[in-house]
């Protein structure tokens, strides 16, 4: 190891003393909270299913989520290391005290204060943070907030029914469309899928629903933004996205939580479903609290997102830019079900100090001709330990079908490590698999050259990573690729000092 | 008025001394070539100069307008107005030229504490070097040095030089891998580039360059000491007669 590469990863990463100076979403809001006790079993379930006044149906649902959950062991085959989590030690919901606010304007001011703060425009004539400069032109963005436990309030709601499309609450959509969500929810990512789906199924808390009708095209970007608040709380939300025939929809999800000692645990689940025709784009953009340089604190990040599918030449796109959490164990993967059909995995996961990150997608080719892509772009900083773990999967049915994979690495530093786990299942030998993967360096002659054009190194390496990660920055709606920019400057800057 | 002055300039590479005590002087509006066989010592000089990390200065000085700089990050020197054209550019994926050049000039201008160019003047600026240097606009586009050719990267160091405007511009070997055409359009470049503001170090093996970009001093370099100087006829004279008999 040369000095210089220790310089390097200096810069980026062991030597600031106090990581939460870049790690702006940190604060605490004070709010007094509705709580639940720590601790799980049957009436913790039930006492949850109460609050949000479900029909029998969806508690019963939950009880039996809750029944299978007790007999099965949480997984350890992740490249991740973590003491035992104590189920029993957490709380599983928290909300805001008071009524449900009807309407915007009965919305908390200290929670609109909150989400300003983050940069989440709560009010409809504003756009999101970031995109003030692109003038009235600026394409509007309806968003769900969801505040610990409960969505505290949903923008736009009025003129995305005029499009008749539904973007509000899953605990209202449990009431309002029981059809939809009985049919829907739990087809994608069934409640014994894993532990960590079966303890959500069990405590979900709020989340988003959308349906977008038959051959509609969703008139404005739909977004959710996950804070999580409380201490000792985990977070389970659950979000089910449905596009009827020929529908289209593009949704995009952010999250932070208050910087805390100790770990919090966030399992949430999220299901999508794509009719015939019909196309889902799904952009994550997760900033959960990544814990202090030493590895205290932090979210633990462990939630199964999937796709179906179902109708011919569907298409389901997932993009993530991953910079948060202490630990990240996340596969947004896509069932190809439907004849022709499209899935696509774009990931940037950035990790730094001690974080870790095992995450990947799962591309399962069931109908003919389907295809998949996969772009993931890993970049390791610090003591981190970042894992892409993919699979592809051919039926014997999906004669013609494709999959591309490609997977790079970078370094930045040599006290990081980057890993690789492809599982290729192939039932079909015509079928097209191709991967490439590379793993590089931030390499102190690319450095040099920036800094002998005077551009100072904090700057360059921030500059070479956006440009590592430029193809799947590109899948992002552009306001929000703006941003992603931007979070992954401050993730290497604010090591800087 | 003296540009460059490096006085008794000893520098080590992992401890082995490379130079041995180099003193040349360099005023405004002049071009200087240094050759000298492989290994004499030529490609460190450059580097040094430029300040990167493992060559280490253990004697002299290297002033640039009176100032040493021999203590300034690689980043100082360049706002400084040192240039430094790369013998092997190094690719950096995904970066555009055009991202990577304003990138630079930005930091140059908040340097003089001026504001950094609006994005379109800018285009205009790297647009008119480019044409300058026959490079397609696309090229501004594409990654940095990525999938260039040899020569195309040769080019690009020069389209950065017009772009940053250096008081002394080192050109490293950049007539290597060059063919006859790209010598042309690199040289009328260089040629372009030469005012009484500004001075350029050639550093280069063969003396085909000097045919384009007529140099005022010749410096032959062996084993890290200047053993010769003189004008453009010492370039045609080693041409002809090799290194051998200046060496010993």
């Amino acid at each position: 190891m040369s000095e210089r590469t220790t310089e390097l990863a200096d810069l980026v990463g062991e030597e600031h003393a106090a990581t939460g100076r870049d790690y702006a979403a940190g604060f605490v809001t004070e709010i007094e909270a509705d709580t639940l006790p720590p601790g799980l079993d049957e009436s913790i379930v039930r006492a949850i299913s109460a609050k949000k006044e479900e029909p029998s149906w969806m508690t019963e649902w939950r009880l039996d989520a809750f029944r299978r959950w007790l007999s099965m062991p949480p997984p350890r085959w992740a490249h991740v290391q973590f003491p035992d989590i104590d189920f029993q030690a957490i709380s599983y919901f928290s909300a805001p005290k008071g009524d449900a606010p009807k309407s915007l304007d009965e919305v908390d001011p200290e929670l609109l204060r909150t989400y300003e703060k983050l940069g989440i425009p709560l009010h409809e004539r504003a756009r999101l943070a970031g995109v003030d400069t692109a003038g009235e032109d600026a394409p509007q963005v309806a968003v769900d907030a969801v505040f610990d436990s409960v969505s505290v309030a949903t923008t736009f709601k009025e003129r995305l029914a005029e499009a008749g499309v539904v973007f509000c609450a899953m605990s209202e959509a449990v009431r309002e469309h029981p059809d939809l969500v009985r049919r829907y929810l739990g087809s994608v990512v069934p409640k014994p899928d894993n532990f960590y789906s079966a303890l959500n199924s069990a405590v979900f808390s709020d989340g988003s629903f959308v349906y977008v009708p038959k051959g509609t095209r969703c008139p404005m970007e739909l977004s959710t933004y996950f804070r999580i608040n409380a201490e000792n709380t985990g977070q389970f939300e659950r979000t089910l996205i449905i596009a009827d025939e020929g529908a289209y929809v593009s949704y995009l999800e952010g999250c932070t939580a208050p910087m805390r000692d100790d770990n919090q645990l966030h399992a949430a689940v999220v299901e999508l479903v794509a009719l015939e025709d019909a196309e889902i784009k799904y952009s994550t953009v997760q900033n959960w609290y990544p814990g202090d340089e030493q590895g205290n604190g932090g979210i633990y990040n462990f939630v199964t997102k999937r796709g179906a599918c179902l109708g011919d030449r569907s298409k389901i796109s997932w993009t993530q830019v991953e910079t948060g959490s202490a630990i990240t164990w996340k596969y947004p993967s896509v069932v190809l079900r439907g004849a022709d059909s499209v899935g696509e995995f774009y990931s940037v996961a950035l990790t730094r100090n001690r974080q870790q990150a095992d995450t990947g997608t799962k591309m399962t080719h069931i109908g003919p001709r389907t295809k998949s892509t996969i772009v993931s772009k890993g970049i390791s900083a610090g003591n981190s330990q970042n894992s892409y773990r993919g699979r592809v999967r051919m039926n014997p049915g999906a004669r013609g079908a494709r999959n591309y994979t490609q997977c790079d690495s970078l370094l930045i530093g040599d006290a990081c490590g980057a890993h690789t786990f492809p599982y290729i299942e192939s039932k079909l030998p015509s079928a097209v698999i191709e991967h490439e993967a590379t793993t590089s360096k931030v390499s102190d002659e690319q450095l040099f050259l920036c800094q002998q054009r005077g551009i100072d190194p904090e700057k360059a390496v921030a500059m070479i990573v956006n440009g590592f990660c430029r193809d799947v920055f590109r899948t992002l709606p552009m306001e929000f690729a703006v941003e992603a920019a931007k979070l992954l400057e401050v993730s290497l800057e604010g090591a800087v000092g | 008025m003296t540009l460059l002055r490096i006085e008794d300039l000893h520098v080590e590479v992992d401890g082995k001394e490379i130079l041995a005590g180099i003193d040349l002087a360099v005023d405004a509006g002049e071009v200087h070539a240094v050759m000298g066989p492989n290994g004499s010592g030529k490609s460190t000089l450059a580097n040094v100069l430029a300040g990167r990390p493992g060559y280490d200065v253990i004697r002299g000085s290297m002033t640039v307008d009176g100032a040493d700089v021999s203590a300034l990050s690689p980043e100082e020197r360049s706002l400084r107005g040192l240039f430094l054209a790369f013998q092997y550019p190094v690719e950096i994926p995904g970066v555009s030229n055009m991202e990577f050049l304003k990138a630079a000039v930005d930091a140059h201008a908040l340097g003089r504490g001026d504001e950094p160019p609006s994005a379109v003047d800018f285009v205009k600026r790297a647009r008119v070097a480019a044409g300058r240097l026959q490079l397609n606009p696309d090229f501004l586009k594409r990654g940095v040095n990525d999938g260039f050719s040899g020569g195309e990267k040769k080019r690009n160091e020069i389209l950065q030089m017009l772009i940053l405007e250096p008081r002394l511009a080192v050109l490293d070997e950049t007539d290597s891998g060059l063919d006859i055409d790209g010598l042309q359009v690199v040289a009328d470049g260089i040629n372009a580039f030469r005012a009484n503001t500004n001075a350029v170090v050639l550093v280069t093996h063969y003396q085909r360059l000097l045919n384009y970009v007529v140099p005022d001093h010749v410096h032959v370099l062996a084993d890290g000491r200047i053993v010769h100087s003189g004008d453009r006829k010492l370039a045609v004279e080693l041409e002809e007669r090799g290194y051998g008999w200046l060496a010993n």
